[in-house]
């Protein structure tokens, strides 16, 4: 990782400004993620992560500001400027996007083998055979018994699914992975197991992630770097254990001292 | 097709030539003229209220109406049959609106409307085949808004037609979609079929008559022109394959065409026969007789006696 690491940014955010109306939704974020660094989104409910979110991910057109992306072969490109094709081409191979509620990333309709081939099948796999191995292989990576590739989604736990719906980002090996409050709704002992399961793959598969949370616990566990924002704007940020055990802020101060010790 | 001379001919009952307005016509031609040129393309139209309901072929009609001239012989096929309500009446409404020529032989006619049926007989050059279409859209049950379907197919994001495909072999161990199969158009657009059994996907293939299709509710039409690639949609491997029969036709014993299963009586008693009851008659016609003709009565034994 650490050779990777040293390579030119994959993503660059500079300020990145989003107005709705008058209301600010983030203002002046900017930021670099490196290939193979996680890095956690934290604040409070209204703070503009999920805006800031949507803006890296180029689903939302910011006011101001750019979104850079290095592409795969190697020329970095303002997101802002793909065509409707590219970004959507870049959304079923080298991005990924896991959503708070599963039911939003996955299509609840059709079988969990399918919702995982969906992506291989969209870049052009067409032997079902092969696509059906590869479905399984990932499901059991994500810990689903693959007896249950036939069952659609439906009757899966919301551990699963959340896991199913990772495994269905991760099969086209995306190398930047957007996380949505990954762990939102889920019990704690699901959530520690989810945490363990998206911290073994984020290191194996060499995944650059930004994770929007409000679970100081989730940065720490996932993130190497991270960004505390308020009122849309990004007050503090550093490496994790850094900002987390000795923060500078007040309103870090407050964030963190704010988490209650069992 | 033939000479359009039909401006301000008014027919019997006071209609003008094939029921809608020369205005109107002109603006579904358009239409079809479009689709021509983009093959597989659905484009808009704005679709009239025609004298029957929708889902009895308002877009099909439409088409026709379009299309025929004072010369032109109408043929009308409901699955196949000459002779069912649908074709029928449609056949009867072109019959008092037009007062042209109409006939239920494939080879003599230049129009053929089908409600979900592609004729046994080989089409020409001379011929075009004008389908009814309930939902032009093939994604629609995969992707429910229409402003996502429309970006897909400009965008050629057509992974998710496979979804439905790979859903079909996970829960019945093949491709179970056995009508409206969906088809690639000149490698570009996927085009459903209107729901024509999937027996006759190859037929649309290279075909040498021109293809329009007409869906009146939805306000599309679409085409194919003659000689045009069709490819159905299938993976490495589980190919496409067309329905096969283990019967043969009862009246005329044919091999090689699609068969109507017929309920017979209370007791499980069934008989399978043409669904194209023109090619059916023929063959009958020609001396070839099925397994059940000799118990068949005279009207339909016919011309075989």
């Amino acid at each position: 990782m650490t050779n990777a690491m040293t390579d030119a940014p994959l993503l660059t955010a500079e300020a990145v400004t989003k107005f709705y109306g008058a209301r600010i939704g983030c203002r002046d974020v900017g930021f670099e993620l490196y290939p193979g660094e996680v890095l956690a989104v934290v604040g409070e409910s209204g703070s503009g992560k999920s805006t800031l979110l949507k803006l890296l991910s180029g689903q939302l057109a910011p006011s101001d500001g750019r979104v850079l992306y290095r592409m795969r072969d190697g020329v970095t490109r303002d997101i802002l400027t793909l065509s409707e094709a590219e970004r959507r081409f870049l959304f079923r191979t080298d991005w990924g996007f896991v959503h708070q509620h599963a039911e939003q990333g996955l299509r609840m309709g059709v079988s969990a083998g399918a919702n995982v081939g969906e992506r291989l099948m969209a870049v052009g796999w067409r032997h079902y055979g092969k696509i059906r191995t590869e479905a399984e292989t990932w499901l059991e990576r994500v810990e689903i018994d693959a007896g249950r590739i036939d069952e659609r989604p439906t009757a899966y736990s919301g551990g699963m699914r959340q896991r199913l719906q990772i495994a269905r980002n991760l099969v086209t090996a995306p190398r930047l992975v957007f996380m949505d409050e990954p762990t939102g709704g889920l019990d704690v002992s699901v959530q520690a197991r989810l945490l363990d399961l998206v911290r073994g793959l984020v290191a194996d598969l060499g995944l650059a992630a930004i994770v929007v949370t409000h679970d100081l616990a989730v940065a720490r566990l996932l993130s190497h770097r991270i960004l505390v924002m308020k009122d849309g704007r990004a007050i503090e940020t550093g490496l994790t254990d850094q900002v987390l055990d000795d923060p500078r802020e007040p309103y870090t101060q407050l964030l963190v001292s704010s988490i209650l010790q069992p | 097709m033939s000479a359009l001379a039909t401006s301000g001919t008014v027919a019997a009952g006071g209609y003008n030539f094939a029921y809608l307005d020369e205005q109107t016509k002109r603006m579904i031609r358009r239409a079809i003229l479009k689709a021509i040129a983009i093959p597989g393309y659905q484009v808009p139209f704005a679709s009239r209220e025609m004298p029957m309901p929708y889902g009895w072929g308002t877009g099909g009609v439409q088409v026709t109406a379009a299309i025929l001239g004072a010369s032109d012989r109408l043929k009308v096929i409901d699955q196949g049959a000459d002779d069912t309500t649908n074709a029928v009446s449609i056949r009867k409404f072109f019959e008092k609106t037009s007062g042209v020529e109409t006939t239920t032989h494939t080879a003599e006619a230049t129009i053929i409307q089908t409600r979900h049926r592609i004729p046994e007989k080989t089409l020409t050059a001379d011929q075009v085949l004008v389908y009814q279409v309930p939902i032009p859209e093939p994604l629609r049950f995969l992707e429910p808004r229409e402003t996502e379907t429309r970006v897909m197919h400009a965008l050629e994001d057509y992974g998710l037609m496979h979804v439905k495909l790979y859903e079909d072999i996970a829960t019945h161990g093949h491709i179970a979609t056995t009508y409206a199969y969906p088809v690639k158009v000149e490698d570009r657009y996927v085009m459903d079929p209107s729901p024509t059994p999937k027996f006759d996907n190859p037929k649309m293939n290279d075909c040498a008559a021109l293809q329009l299709f007409g869906a009146g509710r939805e306000k599309r039409i679409y085409a194919l022109p003659p000689h045009t690639k069709v490819v159905s949609l299938d993976f490495d491997d589980h190919p496409f394959e067309p329905t096969k029969f283990d019967h043969a036709c009862a009246l005329c014993g044919a091999t090689h065409t699609y068969l109507d299963e017929v309920i017979t009586d209370d007791a499980g008693g069934r008989m399978f026969v043409c669904s194209d009851t023109d090619h059916c008659e023929e063959r009958r016609a020609e001396g070839h007789r099925g397994a059940l003709l000799g118990e068949a009565p005279a009207a339909i034994a016919g011309a075989a006696e």
